[in-house]
């Protein structure tokens, strides 16, 4: 019981630490496949202490709604952050959150900074507010779907549950895992505000989605908030490594080997998969606004074909 | 000890409605002094806390020692029995909650009416005929109870009678609340069979499934229409904006669920053993309902109308549970099917409480500001502070966002989907994906609507002189919202104690019952075995509120103490005018355009001047309701048409008419002769 | 039959039904072409496949056929012919994709009713390939029906015709499989040029070659 405790803690500090590392890493990538020398990779800690450091400035009008947001919508994204198992399974909050808790935290997360956009009454923030909304409206239920799949053959909605599943006999090729797998990637991309979706670097009004939501606030806020974005995206790319990749995880109650062998192999499907996101990145070009939810609709029919498909490639339990 | 008596709580529950129909007199009266309209919404809510609390301990009394009572009034071969089985009294917990608190708030607010002759008497029978529908364990004084539910809404719904559009939403709605009426007659007709009595234990013993398709039929299009489903859900958003706010809050939160008590009813518990194919007709049209009725609350800017149509998109999700316990309960799943319906009227409960929630905030900004359009609201959170807390919790609730209680009944739900593979059937074993993906779609829309509704109304600048002058509503308003907002909250954390509450339920509608929730750990849910899924509200409440704490503490710690306010950035380019903020319409523009294309053939119009004419450019949006168009038109202009031709009926000569007289004469005497 | 066999088989078959859900969605032409010889290279791979697991020799010419004609050949020639006849910039304006990709969803499902109740007493491998071959053969249909131009409608029947050729395929011991899918490859060739030659005449008014030479300076 203590020992599951341990785990959980330890986790939870772990995605917090490794987060900014993970951002300054792609980064790093990034330029380095654009022949540029690129930032350090701990330039985003640096970053996120002088924000802290920095003046907030915060508009006339803001409300307490504005100044509160950050915090919550970090909170949020953390302990979604701490429900998906990265170098070991059976973490002690897993019995209180499952796969559905995590995607309905996050829109807990994205609700609020919706409206954190549309508090100032400022154009720019109503214009990210509306196409988020109208990007999750898509997103969400192709994550659903695709976790639906993953639950249906694991016969749990657990994260620990499916990944140990994954990991024995059972879990094998199969097509719905791969169109599953897919559509969660597909769900990633737009989730994160990576390219083709949203550039993450970008300031241009008719770009920017993210951008624009976060574009009112500075300061300790921005830092909370940037924080936050890099924790989702470890979020997103640990519950793909601990589904589908799922080998090196330590198991419930494993020794310290165990954990070591746990977070190297965790430290490793993080390169790789920060790898991978960046090649992708650099060899496509953004869509333009309303070609997204094509795509997004693509990584819902995906999920749903993958569900349709379930009930052909395995005896129902 | 009264309890030891089965009667007596019968005796207590039938006491209580006919106080409440002694107040609608009593009202006419009261209602000419401000005092006299208070008391009379505190003897309301008082006498609603006390139909609650007798409901709670009939639901915590096991089932042999219940007693109904029996009043020989009525159809002149029956008799009236009245009382509260658990099936009726899990709803009707849940609706005398809802409404004492609603009337609470109407202490506060409904003193400010302008013609309370209009309200007063008709809201006591209001709630009397809602729980005389619950109270009746026969036929006879269930269709007494929903008629007068039906007229007294209709008179409140008509009580603002200045505006030709409450008029004309009056009328749809008396058309169809008739139209229910009559299916619901019907339905109860064909279950007691050709000799058999009214009372529902008598129509139990005579089920038939044969009779059961076509009352299922009759069932969806009598309480699918009051309760809003899709096809028949017009009335909703006319009639439910019309009222007052409490009242809207009263139909919209309450009187649906009364309408969803009356399908249970009859489908569940009166109908006999539910064949296999009647699952199907439910979830589709649950799941149509669900996605047309949020993608409509999408394009609305009035945030009455916003809040009806999302009721239709609830009872969609409501139904949606009901269906897939439907469907377990005809493949033998007696757990699962148990699971489906925990779902469901969990989902009852959490409706009643955050819908009320919404309308009675949405009441307190009408008052303040005089506006329902959220295009000329804005930045209310800084006049009317308490009001935006508890609509914002409202909002979050609403949109199946943890910690709060919307997200546990959509996670039963989802659990319950995730059953289906057991389903013997294989069209419903690939029906169920394609609503869960329905159901899904609808969160997240219904997520993106409230940020639209909270954030046009309450965040931002002022778009209107009517949205600067704006103050907070009276103390009863407040605290009744605040009592939701609390509740909402609370249901989210311990869900346990509500899912063991409906455990008689399911018992006694598919005879089997989930394992007692409310001595798991941390106030965990499981509802169906440890490996499989658990849920635990409190501990992620916690961990969400340290987290915050952390946060705000460490960062605060580390960070420069200065705040410097300053005005907006808005990249460089700052102006001054609020008509530049995003507006509703703008807000819903790229779900109009990715979803609106296709199902309300929403186009855009852009006439722009050519440069250097200072012609004003324009921007036209063509929205067609295409159910009102497909559905309702064509209906309403065969009627007309009909109508149109019996109506030289009236102008015919006299000798036409004599003509008519003798042969109507000629006829009968021919029926005669050949019998 | 191990599970391991079975899941390349649905795997393969399963990837026949994606791609199919790719050629519904594309609207430009070159594009188009290429998916198209995907399909045959997958429907290549699944023959291939099912000749390796049902030890059935006859099968891998039937896999050769599909992947030198239908995978190489047929889109060469196709993609010259448009690219001579100038239509290779075109993008066609596929009406209301997103129902469209629904109610091919909606043929997915449906195929798996028919198919998986009515074999109960087949094979389990047999059953599910049956169900997928099923899928593609409607969603071929779809595309006919879908499309306006020519060409897209040509290669929807194309696209049919490979999922008749993965069900026969994944039947076993069925007999002239071979011979069926030669067969099936000449009809297809007659098919693809009878639209060209009524597309040239309709451009050109006339399929004489020597007319046809001297109108060549002035085609687009």
């Amino acid at each position: 019981m203590t020992q599951e405790w341990f785990r959980q803690l330890l986790q939870a500090a772990l995605v917090l630490g490794l987060a900014p590392l993970l951002s300054g890493a792609t980064r790093k990538i990034r330029a380095r496949l654009l022949r540029r020398r690129g930032p350090s990779v701990f330039q985003p800690y640096r970053d996120l202490l002088k924000l802290i450091r920095k003046e907030t400035v915060v508009a006339e009008n803001a409300s307490w709604l504005f100044r509160a947001a950050p915090y919550a919508i970090f909170a949020t994204t953390w302990v979604a952050a701490t429900l998906v198992p990265t170098f070991a399974t059976g973490l002690s909050l897993s019995g209180d959150g499952d796969v559905i808790v995590i995607v309905a935290l996050l829109g807990t997360a994205r609700f609020l900074l919706a409206l954190a956009g549309l508090d100032v009454g400022t154009s720019f923030g109503g214009i990210g507010s509306s196409r988020e909304m109208m990007f999750a409206s898509l997103a969400e239920p192709a994550m659903l779907m695709a976790v639906f799949t993953l639950s249906l053959i694991a016969g749990s909605t657990q994260l620990s549950a499916i990944s140990a599943f994954m990991l024995g006999p059972n879990g094998g090729l199969n097509i719905s895992i791969a169109l599953a797998l897919v559509a969660l990637i597909i769900v990633a991309l737009g989730e994160n505000s990576r390219i083709p979706v949203d550039n993450p670097a970008t300031h241009l009004e008719l770009t920017m989605v993210h951008e624009a939501m976060i574009l009112e606030y500075s300061g300790r806020h921005l830092a909370v908030i940037e924080a936050a974005a890099s924790l989702k995206l470890l979020l997103y790319i640990s519950l793909i490594a601990c589904v589908f990749v799922p080998w090196g995880t330590a198991g419930d109650g494993a020794g310290a080997v165990a954990y070591a062998v746990g977070l190297g192999a965790y430290a490793a499907k993080l390169a790789v998969f920060a790898f991978l996101l960046v090649l992708f990145e650099t060899a496509v070009a953004k869509m333009r606004v309303f070609r997204v939810p094509d795509f997004l609709g693509i990584a819902l029919m995906l999920g749903l074909l993958a569900t349709i498909l379930m009930f052909v490639s395995k005896v129902p339990r | 000890m009264p309890l030891s008596t089965p009667h007596c709580l019968s005796q207590l529950a039938a006491s209580g409605v006919g106080l409440l129909f002694a107040l609608a007199p009593i009202g006419i009266f009261a209602a000419r002094r401000p005092l006299g309209i208070r008391l009379t919404y505190a003897a309301c809510m008082l006498i609603c806390a006390g139909l609650a609390g007798v409901a709670l301990l009939v639901l915590l009394t096991p089932a042999s020692k219940l007693g109904f009572i029996h009043i020989p009034v009525g159809l002149p071969l029956g008799r009236t029995v009245l009382g509260f089985d658990p099936l009726s009294a899990a709803f009707a917990v849940i609706i005398n909650l809802a409404t004492a608190i609603i009337s609470g708030y109407a202490i506060g607010h409904g003193a400010h009416a302008r013609e309370p002759l209009r309200i007063m008497p008709f809201y006591p029978a209001f709630i009397a005929g809602m729980n005389l529908v619950l109270l009746a364990q026969d036929a006879f004084s269930f269709l007494v109870g929903w008629e007068f539910m039906s007229l007294a809404s209709w008179a409140l719904v008509v009580s603002e009678h200045n505006s030709a559009e409450n008029r004309r939403a009056a009328l749809v709605y008396l058309i169809m609340a008739t139209g229910g009426g009559l299916a619901l007659l019907l339905a109860f007709g064909l279950l007691a069979g050709p000799g058999g009595g009214y009372a529902f234990d008598q129509i139990r013993l005579a089920a038939s499934s044969g009779v059961g398709s076509i009352v299922l039929i009759l069932a969806l299009a009598g309480a699918g229409s009051k309760a809003g489903l899709v096809p028949l859900h017009a009335w909703l958003p006319l009639a439910h904006p019309a009222a007052p706010s409490h009242v809207s809050a009263l139909m919209s939160g309450v009187m649906t669920k009364v309408a969803v008590y009356g399908f249970v009813r009859l489908i569940f518990d009166l109908a006999g053993p539910p064949l296999w194919w009647w699952s199907i007709p439910v979830l589709l049209v649950a799941g149509i309902t669900t996605l047309l009725g949020v993608l409509y609350a999408l394009m609305e800017h009035d945030l009455k109308r916003l809040l009806a149509y999302h009721t239709v998109e609830n009872i969609g999700i409501i139904f949606i549970g009901l269906g897939l316990s439907l469907a377990f309960k005809a493949g033998g799943l007696g757990a699962a099917a148990a699971l489906a319906l925990v779902a469901a009227i969990f989902h009852v409960f959490n409706h009643s409480l955050f819908k009320s929630l919404l309308f009675l905030g949405s009441g307190s900004v009408l008052t303040a500001t005089g506006e329902r359009d959220m295009e000329h609201l804005g930045g209310l959170i800084h006049r009317m502070p308490v009001t935006a807390v508890a609509f914002l919790v409202g909002c979050i609730a609403i949109s199946a966002l943890p910690p709060f209680n919307g997200f546990v009944s959509e996670w039963l739900t989802f659990q319950a989907i995730l059953l289906s593979p057991q389903l013997p059937q294989w069209i419903q074993r690939l029906l169920v994906p394609a609503i869960g993906a329905m159901l899904a779609c609808s969160a997240a829309l219904a997520a993106g609507c409230f940020v639209k509704a909270f954030g046009m109304t309450f965040l931002g600048r002022p778009r209107s002189g009517a949205a600067t002058a704006a103050r907070e509503t009276d103390r009863w308003s407040r605290s009744a919202m605040l009592v939701f907002a609390a509740l909402c909250l609370l249901a989210g954390v311990l869900p346990g104690f509500v899912i063991d509450s409906i455990g008689s339920v399911t018992q006694m509608v598919v005879g089997s019952r989930l394992s007692p929730q409310a001595a798991l750990p941390w106030f965990r849910i499981i509802p169906i075995n440890p490996a499989r899924s658990a849920y635990g509200g409190l501990l992620l409440f916690v961990m969400i509120l340290i987290a915050t704490a952390a946060t705000a503490f460490i960062v605060r710690r580390f960070a420069a103490h200065s705040v410097r306010r300053s005005p907006a950035w808005d990249c460089g380019f700052p102006d001054a005018s609020p008509a530049t903020q995003y507006t509703a319409g703008s807000f819903a523009q790229p779900i109009r355009r990715v979803f609106g294309s296709v199902v309300f053939r929403a186009r855009e119009h852009v006439t722009m001047p050519k440069p250097g004419d200072t012609a004003v450019a324009k921007l036209r949006v063509d929205l067609h309701d295409t159910i009102w168009e497909a559905f309702y038109a064509p209906v309403i202009r065969l009627v007309e048409g009909a109508a149109d031709r019996l109506n030289k009926l009236q102008f015919l000569t006299i000798r036409n008419y004599l003509m008519l007289v003798f042969a109507a004469l000629v006829i009968l005497l021919i029926v005669v002769g050949t019998l | 039959m191990n599970p391991f066999d079975t899941n390349i088989a649905h795997l393969l078959a399963g990837s026949m039904v994606l791609v199919s859900f790719l050629l519904l969605y594309q609207d430009r032409m070159l594009p188009l072409l290429n998916i198209f010889a995907i399909h045959a290279c997958v429907l290549a791979c699944s023959v291939g496949w099912q000749a390796y697991v049902q030890r059935a020799p006859h099968l891998f010419i039937t896999a050769l056929i599909a992947l030198l004609f239908k995978g190489v050949m047929i889109p060469i020639a196709l993609r010259r012919i448009v690219v001579r006849l100038g239509i290779h910039r075109t993008i066609e304006n596929v009406v209301s994709i997103g129902p469209t990709m629904l109610f091919g969803i909606a043929l997915v499902g449906l195929s798996i009713i028919v198919m998986l109740p009515v074999t109960q007493s087949a094979d389990t491998f047999v059953r599910e390939d049956l169900a997928f071959a099923l899928s593609v053969v409607l969603l071929g249909f779809l595309m006919m029906v879908m499309r306006r131009n020519a060409v897209s409608q040509v290669i929807g029947f194309m696209s049919l015709e490979n999922g008749l050729v993965l069900a026969a395929s994944g039947a076993r011991g069925m007999p002239l499989v071979v011979e069926i899918s030669v067969g099936f490859s000449v009809l297809i060739a007659f098919f693809v040029v009878g639209i060209f030659l009524f597309r040239i005449r309709e451009r050109f008014d006339t399929v004489d070659l020597q007319a046809l030479d001297m109108a060549r300076g002035e085609s687009t």
